[in-house]
């Protein structure tokens, strides 16, 4: 196969297999850190026993996470070096910041791990979370605007011979897409772990173990799951409306929308038969006009208006389904046990339980939905309207032979992560834990 | 200072860095695998253990730190380096990550097997042995270009060659004599007679094949690159002859078991003469002869935003830094395993 197709799915199989564990670095930080500092302020145990415990766990996925991403560090000059050579005049500030943000998560995370009962006040230990919080939702910020400079690359310009010249390197980070590439990443991160956590919890109650730890445990993660799942929504909503105005054709690519119209409807599921026609799809009259513009009017760009070999893959459209399907069910989960909450009725119902289980792979499967949609959906540029992909990869010829290589490792570090996870929980359940702790 | 100057300096001040903290890491590896196999885990893993439990990461971020900020500089060097280092640097990298997630699985996770201490020492050989063909390769002689302008890897000149060799046998027997000297110091931190006199015997072992290493990465280089070993003879031979002074002091210190903080201070001294004076006769070439520092420059904007950078990232980092060096390395009652630190 040519070099091109098989760094491709190299360095789409490496990404993919690193925002599992990237997306649990960036989020479950911050629930360690709410947990403890909680914990510390009601002077409640059960809470800083859960910070110690989702610790303990989050050391091995970041493990996995560091490995995974200095993979797709490297693999970026490897696999494509034309692009590095070009682009590394420009996105080399925020690679390089992102290296920082990442050595003082690194410090700081070592320091955390073991220092528990080492000071006189707990209230420094907790301090200790907050540089990993910041490193880590900080190298997620640095390293999305490089994703959203290859979107929407500006701060330079090019000479008659295609040398890159006058660069501004601000301008390049926060160019067009990162606000809302930013917001969107972080939300994600953060509501995915937060039923990442809230689904260990439901499993236990759900397995019978009533203890009240798992009860807060779930309270905590749901309460914070319901307002990150509506701050997805709304972030989710701005990018639509960066799509419709800087990105046209990856919008109406993942809409199949032909020709550019106003009161353009939003169209769900459906498939296309021979003639490009949208068969069996419920549309919903002007949403993506109202997604893309703000009003029923706005005119959205269509498909037609770009030429053939610019038109990103028409299948992108059951992503951004996928996506926008599990975001609503999150939502509503979480707005459920919420109100049973509120209303002081038992929001620990089985089949919500169960439902809340479901989240946490789903919420997983909606990360990657976006992701592929928002990588495929920029095809065939990898810089796009400057580079061209397979005028970027690499000449050489082992690919196949590392593309062998990778997949073994990545299933293997699926393998064994698992299994020590597993082994680390099942020997010292929670109530185990309490009773040595003496904690009632 | 130039900017191109200032920017080759930082990364190699960087991969110094790494050569230190990896070496430690690499060579405790091995010796902890080697103890397993001579059943003498008891007596040294202890030391071993409680160094590198909240260090690993760190290290790790030292290298990646590395090619980072080359790429950023010298893009030029991502795409001759990219190109040619494929397969190599894919090993280094499979070999690195096999590392990297075993230690965490073996240290944080339920229990040790001999399976992931075997994966750790053995890894740790390997590493530093494919990541050194970078610095074979910067020689020349390895690349070439052909008419329409591709990068070509010549492996079997690369595997053939006496030179590179020799600078994989030197990368192998430093990071054993690194790390041995590291430890012994450590030992003794922690009060840990048995564990010291082992670790010492190891440091004593491999100091004689450091040497003799260095002197055949000297004789291949001559051969394979005249211009660059006259530079390195003329220009900055006294830079390897203060080298060799440190070494010697720092033998004698660990010879006699003194002041072992000051002998390790010394191993540190003998390798930053010895790199830096390497690195500053391979200049102005990043990759001979295709590719100078002036030639792979970033554009000067981007070059200085991130000298920048680089000079925020440090006040965030030192201070950072020196609390983990205190809480950890220079803690009498952490290394002596009264404070056992309880990992959550």
């Amino acid at each position: 196969m040519d070099p091109t197709i098989l760094s491709r799915i190299l360095t789409a199989e490496t990404l993919s297999f690193h925002i599992i564990w990237a997306t649990i670095g960036v989020g479950v930080p911050v629930f360690i850190s709410i947990a403890e500092g909680w914990g510390i302020y009601k002077k409640d145990p059960h809470y800083i026993l859960m910070a110690r415990r989702w610790t303990r766990g989050f050391v091995i996925t970041v493990a996995v996470g560091v490995v995974t991403g200095t993979c797709i560090g490297m693999m970026l000059s490897m696999l494509w070096p034309r692009f590095m050579q070009m682009a590394g005049n420009i996105i080399s500030l925020p690679l390089f910041l992102e290296t920082f943000a990442f050595f003082f998560e690194a410090i700081f995370l070592g320091i955390y791990l073991y220092t528990w009962d080492r000071f006189k006040k707990p209230i420094y230990h907790w301090l200790m979370s907050i540089p990993i919080v910041l490193g880590s939702s900080l190298s997620a910020v640095f390293i999305t605007t490089v994703n959203a400079f290859m979107n929407t690359p500006t701060g330079f310009s090019l000479s008659p011979d295609g040398e890159v010249i006058n660069i501004r390197p601000l301008e390049a980070m926060f160019n067009p897409a990162t606000p809302t590439k930013v917001a969107h990443v972080l939300t994600s991160a953060y509501v995915t772990c937060a039923f990442l956590l809230a689904a260990i919890a439901a499993w236990h109650l759900l397995k019978g173990r009533n203890h009240v730890y798992y009860k807060k445990a779930l309270k905590l993660t749901m309460i914070l799951g319901l307002v990150l799942a509506l701050a997805t929504a709304l972030a989710g909503d701005f990018s639509g409306k960066f799509l419709a105005e800087y990105v046209p054709e990856k919008l109406a690519a993942a809409e199949w929308h032909f020709e550019t119209d106003q009161y353009a409807p939003l169209v769900l599921f459906g498939w296309l038969d021979d003639n490009g026609n949208v068969r069996g799809a419920l549309e919903i009259p002007w949403a993506l006009s109202i997604l893309g513009g703000g009003t029923p009017s706005s005119e959205i760009i269509g498909l037609n208006d770009f030429p053939e070999d610019e038109r990103p893959p028409l299948w992108i459209h059951y992503l951004f389904d996928g996506m926008v399907v599990i975001g609503t069910y999150l939502i509503v989960i979480a707005a459920l046990f919420a109100w049973l909450w509120w209303r002081q009725k038992n929001p620990y119902r089985p089949w919500l339980l169960k439902g809340i289980v479901w989240a946490a792979p789903l919420s997983f499967l909606a990360i990657q939905f976006g992701w592929i949609y928002a990588e495929v959906g920029r095809q065939p540029w990898i810089l796009r309207g400057i580079m061209k992909v397979s005028e970027a990869s690499t000449t050489a010829d082992n690919v196949g032979v590392l593309l062998l290589m990778f997949t073994a490792l990545y299933i293997a570090l699926a393998i064994f992560a698992s299994l020590v996870l597993l082994r680390l929980f099942k020997n010292r359940p929670a109530e185990k834990e309490m009773e040595q702790r003496g904690i009632a | 200072m130039s900017l191109e100057l200032i920017g080759i300096t930082v990364l190699w001040t960087f991969l110094y860095g790494y050569l230190i903290v990896a070496s430690i890491d690499f060579g405790a590896g091995f010796f902890s695998y080697y103890s397993v196999l001579t059943k003498k885990e008891h007596l040294i893993n202890r030391i071993i253990d409680r160094y590198l439990s909240p260090v690993w990461e760190v290290t790790n971020v030292f290298l990646v730190f590395f090619f980072v900020g080359i790429v950023g500089f010298f893009p030029d060097t991502a795409y001759y380096y990219g190109t040619a280092l494929l397969l190599p640097g894919g090993v280094a990298l499979l070999l690195l990550s096999i590392r990297g997630s075993f230690y965490a699985f073996a240290n944080y996770g339920a229990r040790k097997s001999r399976t992931s201490l075997f994966l750790y020492g053995v890894t740790g050989l390997f590493i530093p042995a494919s990541l050194s063909t970078v610095l074979t390769i910067s020689e020349g002689g390895f690349i070439e270009k052909t008419a329409t302008g591709e990068v070509r890897f010549l492996a079997w000149e690369f595997f053939t060659s006496p030179y590179s060799w020799s600078v994989v046998f030197l990368a192998l027997v430093s990071i054993l004599f690194i790390s041995a000297s590291f430890l012994t110091y450590y030992a003794s931190q922690a009060g840990d007679a048995t564990a010291m006199s082992i670790l010492r015997r190891y440091a004593l072992a491999w100091s004689g094949p450091t040497i003799l290493a260095s002197l055949l990465v000297f004789a291949g280089l001559s051969q394979h690159n005249p211009v660059h070993f006259g530079r390195a003879v003329q220009d900055f031979g006294w830079m390897f002859a203060l080298s060799f002074l440190c070494f010697v002091c720092a033998v004698w210190l660990i010879w006699k078991q003194r002041s072992l903080g000051w002998a390790f201070v010394s191993v540190m001294f003998q390798f930053f003469f010895a790199f830096f004076g390497y690195g500053a006769s391979h200049l102005p070439y990043l990759l001979y002869p295709y590719v100078t520092i002036q030639s792979a420059l970033t554009n000067t904007t981007m070059g200085w935003a991130l000298v920048i950078a680089f000079i925020a990232g440090l006040l965030l980092l030192i201070p950072s830094l020196i609390l983990l060096m205190k809480l950890f390395l220079f803690n009498a009652n952490y290394v002596k395993g009264e404070k056992t630190g309880n990992k959550t």
